[in-house]
């Protein structure tokens, strides 16, 4: 079980927080015109790293944050994390 | 009643407490503080179970968690548990234990035979063998694997035991309270740090119980002992023996198997049996220990053949002989210390010492006391059939590789010591590679890669002075990075003997002509002619080897057979063990139960279970109640002897006809706030939210951004900047998350703030013809005139005194209004109602009627939600703004969902208007069509149509409404049913929707 550190509530067991996919994707923003391409790039298309990947969680059962983690997703190793208003270098 | 190899005073055992107990049977006693094994063997009881594959009789091997043969059936305070390790397990009073995997005894066991057809299962003979021909499969191969190969038996009973979870955190965990570990966890104590100190065994110590060494001038089971006290007696550390650390996980995390009551005669009813503890810990000392290797010979299997550290432990706590004409088999100086615990004790041991002539501090100890050692003799094979009767010895030439003399001893047992392989389980399981270390010929690990630390025996060290050494520094150092605290302590002087050198050399060659089986993994029936066979067949890699012979793989793991196995390998191969590599370690360790993995989740208690602020009234009334996600609703409320199909048809027809209330607080409620709400509902739902006024509610639809609907539910604009949110029951936390999602990352320059009321609000819908007459009543100042209160108005007026919100909205198509008061206040509402609407002949209603009434009106829900559907699939297009941007709006334009023929929503009838449709009925054109049958749709809701007294269902089906008036069939290959339907629209009754606004 991982152990996440919320940047609100300190380090929490994995079984506080729910998984919420790949934090690097964008979406389009509202209201504008956007490609097909585009479109679905951001609906369906993902890139699966073997190594580091910044990644969004929920704080569920505590704060209800989303959060950011930097995540090895091999060997589990979390490097970082932050608010999802902050930059992971 | 007197035990012929229990001495008379040696053992940490009590013997002022007899304890009787069965073993096939037979009527035995042992001490308090015996196991099952130290009990049988003192009994002079050495056969007690066949092997896995040739069920050839097995005895002892071990004493803790190394044995590989002693598996028990056991029956003990009420419950039989199979495969328990009767080294390890305590013995209780009325405890019975019974041999498994024989027939019809452990004496004259049928599956024996296996033994001499053995050349009928080499390596690989279940691949082999039982491949053709394919028919036999199932009548002959499959029942007789089943049962030839079964260990114990699982009990079918009920496991009425209590097992427990417990989360822990601390600053170190020491796993092992032998020299290194004791000395760990006291230097960390003594920095001020919390520590756990987790010991397999019922007592602490470790190897200090049975080494001849002492600290300080005190035995090394006194210091221990010292130390153990003082631990206890400090509030920062926790000290829990019968506790087995079994595996290492992800940011050092361990999971421990503390077995709380095993060993208790009586104990009171909430204590519970096991209990499982997840902890986390900051660093992790490691000192597990070490397992003595055996050498490989024939018939090594053979019952008496003992580790030689075992039989020295059977003396040193249990006061227990393996034998009386012992042979200490040995490639190192170890086995001297066992040779002269049983000189000590008047037992003449042989000593068998691969090494040619030479000396040291035990050798030379063993000479002084006239043991008769012989240098370069090994045990070519073991002789008797269920127990050790003599030993052909060899005298090994120089190469080691035959013998220059060959000569048969009389022997009771045989102690054996192929020196010792470190425990690196744990540290394996952390992710730590490990390295080979070619000083003692097995690996240990290498660089961390969590915080664990081996000490000790664990990570290679197996004298005492440096074990104490490494526990003292490592200890203090890695606590003194927490606590910020450095406690100065002494070494303390340490006594103990020195070891020469071992022999690298663990398989005894057999003499010409001479083919017994010489086992290396004795749980698993694996040989050396087994390993042989695989590599000659082509196997290479350990891993494939591990599983074509199945060495290593059975519940022991390998644990003593492992490196012996890798060390054939090499040999063979012409290859360095390192070259070779080893198998992965994965925990646990040992077996554990599955009642312990359980903990308390099961039962009632396996999920939350929430219940309405009316729950006791609906249970009051004969409530059928259903789950829903986590909560429980009222199916039906059943009236005398009435079916559910009977209950549910007299709700729905009760409200078409009169007035009913149904308890709907389980509606997901979502209190949305700010100046940009508005804005913010606007984006998340299908069609517009600008507009809405002050006081209205408005139906909304939500899609994924892929254009899949989501979820539907009113949404009522409260105040300027408030609205209240209603989702599904069952997507109320989805719900929830996706609207944080969108307005912590996506929009947050919106000002809103959501927050789930689900739990805040008690709510109850009024519907049926009858119900705005019941709500004149229920609240006698209100205007409840259609034009003061239309469909979709909303009120806040006081309900008999406390505060409630009107909403009227509907979701059975009829004239309704629900009502939502504070929880608190939710069973005086429902009483009131109950009372108040007596006169107009309301009825409870529960879940089934529900459906009835929302799928006649054609209204969509789960069913046709189902996460393959986008709105023009179930006709709510109309729903869909093509004015402004909203989430999953640019989806909608894919050309999949563009296509005319897609699937979508219709009704069904059956043709004879009497046969209920099963829900996922697939439609077909002709039922009797070759398969695969084309699929046209299937049928995704179905009830008994009240209004119209006939079965009516919900389908999504091909071409939808192009379909209208055609005929085809509903088959339900699972309830064997085929119905010829015919397709109609999907709003079956009031398909205007006047009864909601009239
Ligand atoms: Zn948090």
């Amino acid at each position: 079980m991982l152990y996440i550190k919320c940047p609100y509530c300190g380090l929490r067991a994995q079984k506080e927080f729910s998984y919420g996919g790949d934090a690097t994707v964008k979406r389009p923003n509202i209201n504008e015109e956007v490609s097909s391409e585009d479109w679905d790039n951001f609906v369906y298309m993902r890139k699966s790293p073997r190594g580091k990947h910044v990644e969004l969680w929920q704080h569920i059962a505590g704060c209800r944050q989303w959060i950011k983690v930097q995540r090895d997703t091999a060997t589990h190793e979390i490097f970082q994390t932050a608010k999802v208003t902050e930059e992971i270098r | 009643m007197s035990q012929p190899f229990r001495l008379n005073k040696e053992g940490l055992i009590n013997r002022n407490k007899k304890i009787s107990f069965t073993f096939n049977g037979k009527k035995l006693f042992g001490y308090e503080g015996d196991t099952i094994a130290s009990a049988l063997i003192a009994n002079g009881i050495h056969l007690v179970g066949r092997s896995f594959k040739y069920h050839r009789p097995r005895g002892f091997f071990g004493a803790g968690v190394e044995e590989p043969n002693a598996k028990l059936q056991v029956e003990f305070n009420g419950h039989s548990e199979p495969n328990v390790n009767a080294t390890e397990m305590e013995l209780v009073e009325g405890l019975s234990a019974t041999s498994q995997n024989c027939w019809p005894s452990v004496n004259f066991d049928i599956g024996a035979i296996n033994n001499f057809l053995k050349m009928f299962f080499p390596a690989g003979f279940y691949y082999k063998t039982f491949m053709w021909p394919k028919s036999f499969w199932y009548k002959i191969y499959e029942p007789f694997i089943r049962k030839a190969a079964g260990l114990g038996v699982a009990s079918i009973e009920k496991d009425k035991e209590r097992y427990e979870h417990k989360f822990e955190y601390c600053d170190l965990l020491v796993t092992g309270s032998g020299p290194s570990g004791l000395a760990s966890a006291y230097a960390a104590a003594k920095n001020g740090a919390k520590v756990i100190l987790a010991e397999d065994k019922p007592r602490f110590g470790g190897t200090l119980l049975t080494d001849d060494v002492s600290i300080d001038n005190l035995s090394g089971k006194d210091w221990a002992e010292k130390i153990i006290t003082e631990l206890k007696s400090m509030p920062n550390v926790t000290v829990k023996n019968r506790s087995q650390v079994f595996g290492y996980y992800d940011h050092n995390m361990l999971v421990m198997f503390e077995r709380v009551s095993d060993h208790l005669e009586k104990k009171s009813k909430f204590t519970p049996r096991q209990r499982l503890w997840y902890i986390r810990a900051k660093e992790t000392i490691l000192s597990t220990g070490s397992i003595e290797r055996p050498i490989v010979f024939g018939n090594n299997d053979t019952p008496g053949i003992f580790l030689s550290a075992a039989a020295k432990e059977y003396m040193k706590v249990y006061g227990v002989l393996v034998g009386k004409k012992p042979l200490i088999f040995t490639n190192n100086d170890s086995a001297y210390e066992t040779a002269l615990e049983f000189k000590k004790n008047n037992v003449e041991p042989i000593i068998l010492d691969t090494r040619e002539e030479h000396s040291s501090e035990l050798i030379d100890e063993a000479k002084s006391k006239g043991i008769d050692i012989r240098f370069s003799h090994g045990v070519i094979v073991a002789n008797g059939y269920k127990k050790v009767k003599s030993a052909k010895i060899g005298k090994l030439n120089k190469d080691k590789n035959s013998f220059e003399k060959i000569e048969t001893v009389d022997c009771d047992c045989i102690c054996v010591s192929g020196f010792w392989t470190p425990s690196v389980h744990l540290a394996s399981q952390s992710g730590n590679k490990l390295k080979y270390e070619e000083k003692i010929d097995a690996f240990i690990p290498d660089k961390k890669k969590q915080h664990e630390t081996s000490v000790g025996a664990a990570n290679g060290s197996f004298t005492l002075e440096e074990s104490l050494k490494h526990g003292f520094e490592n200890g203090s150092n890695l606590s003194a990075k927490i606590t910020e605290t450095k406690t100065e302590i002494s070494i303390p002087n340490v006594n103990e003997k020195k070891y020469g050198a071992h022999d690298k050399f663990w398989c005894m060659p057999l003499p010409k002509n001479e083919n017994p089986k010489r086992f290396v993994d004795f749980q698993n029936d694996v040989s050396v002619s087994d390993i042989e066979i695989a590599l000659r067949e082509g196997y290479r890699s350990i891993e494939h080897v591990k599983r074509y012979t199945t060495l290593g793989m059975a519940t022991d793991q390998g644990r003593t057979s492992n490196l012996n196995g890798l060390q054939l390998v090499s040999n063979i191969e012409n290859k360095i063990v390192p070259e070779v590599g080893h198998t992965t370690f994965r925990p646990p360790f040992t077996p554990i139960t599955i009642g312990t993995i359980v903990g308390r989740e099961v039962g009632m208690e396996y999920m939350p279970t929430r219940k309405t602020p009316m729950h006791e009234w609906h249970e009051k009334n004969n409530a059928v109640f259903v789950d829903a996600g986590a909560w429980k609703r009222p199916r039906y409320y059943k009236e005398g002897n009435e079916t559910l199909f009977e209950a549910s048809k007299r709700e729905a027809k009760n409200v078409r006809e009169n007035v009913g209330i149904c308890d709907v607080t389980t509606l997901g409620k979502i209190d949305i706030k700010g100046p940009d709400a508005a804005e913010f509902l606007n984006r998340v739902y299908t069609n517009a939210w600008m507009k809405l006024p002050i006081g209205k509610a408005r139906y909304g639809l939500m899609l994924r951004e892929d254009g899949i609907v989501m979820d539907d539910g009113t949404t009522t604009r409260i105040s300027e900047n408030h609205y209240h949110m209603t989702t599904t029951t069952a997507q109320a936390a989805n719900v929830l998350s996706h609207l944080e999602y969108y307005l912590q990352i996506v929009w947050p320059e919106l000002n809103v703030n959501v927050v789930s009321t689900t739990e805040q609000w008690a709510g109850a819908a009024i519907a049926g013809p009858k119900s705005r007459d019941m709500l004149s009543k229920l609240y006698p100042d209100l205007d409840v005139s259609n034009d003061a209160l239309p469909f979709m108005g909303y009120k806040e007026v006081e309900f008999f005194g406390v505060p409630s919100r009107i909403f009227r909205i509907s979701f059975s198509g009829e004239l309704a209004y629900e009502i939502n008061v504070k929880s608190d206040h939710g069973m005086f509402m429902w009483e009131k109602m109950m009372e108040v609407g007596k006169e107009f002949g309301n009825q409870p209603y529960g879940t089934e009627a529900l459906s009835t009434l929302r799928i006649e009106m054609g209204h969509v829900a789960g069913p046709e939600l189902d996460g393959r559907t986008i709105p023009s699939d179930v006709s709510l297009n109309g729903l869909v703004s093509k004015k402004k941007d909203f989430i999953g709006k640019n989806s909608l334009g894919r050309e999949a969902f563009n296509v005319e023929s897609r699937q979508k929503i219709v009704g069904l009838i059956p043709i004879d208007r009497k046969s209920s449709i099963p829900e996922g009925s697939h439609i077909v054109q002709d039922q009797n069509a070759k398969l695969p049958n084309p699929k046209l749709g299937h049928v995704s809701s179905s009830c008994w149509s009240v209004e119209n007294n006939n079965p009516f269902s919900l389908a999504i089906m091909k071409d939808g409404k192009n379909m209208i008036g055609k005929k085809f069939f509903a088959v339900s290959p699972l309830k064997n049913k085929s119905i010829e339907v015919e397709v109609i629209s999907s709003h079956y009754v009031d398909p205007e929707g006047k009864r909601v606004r009239s």
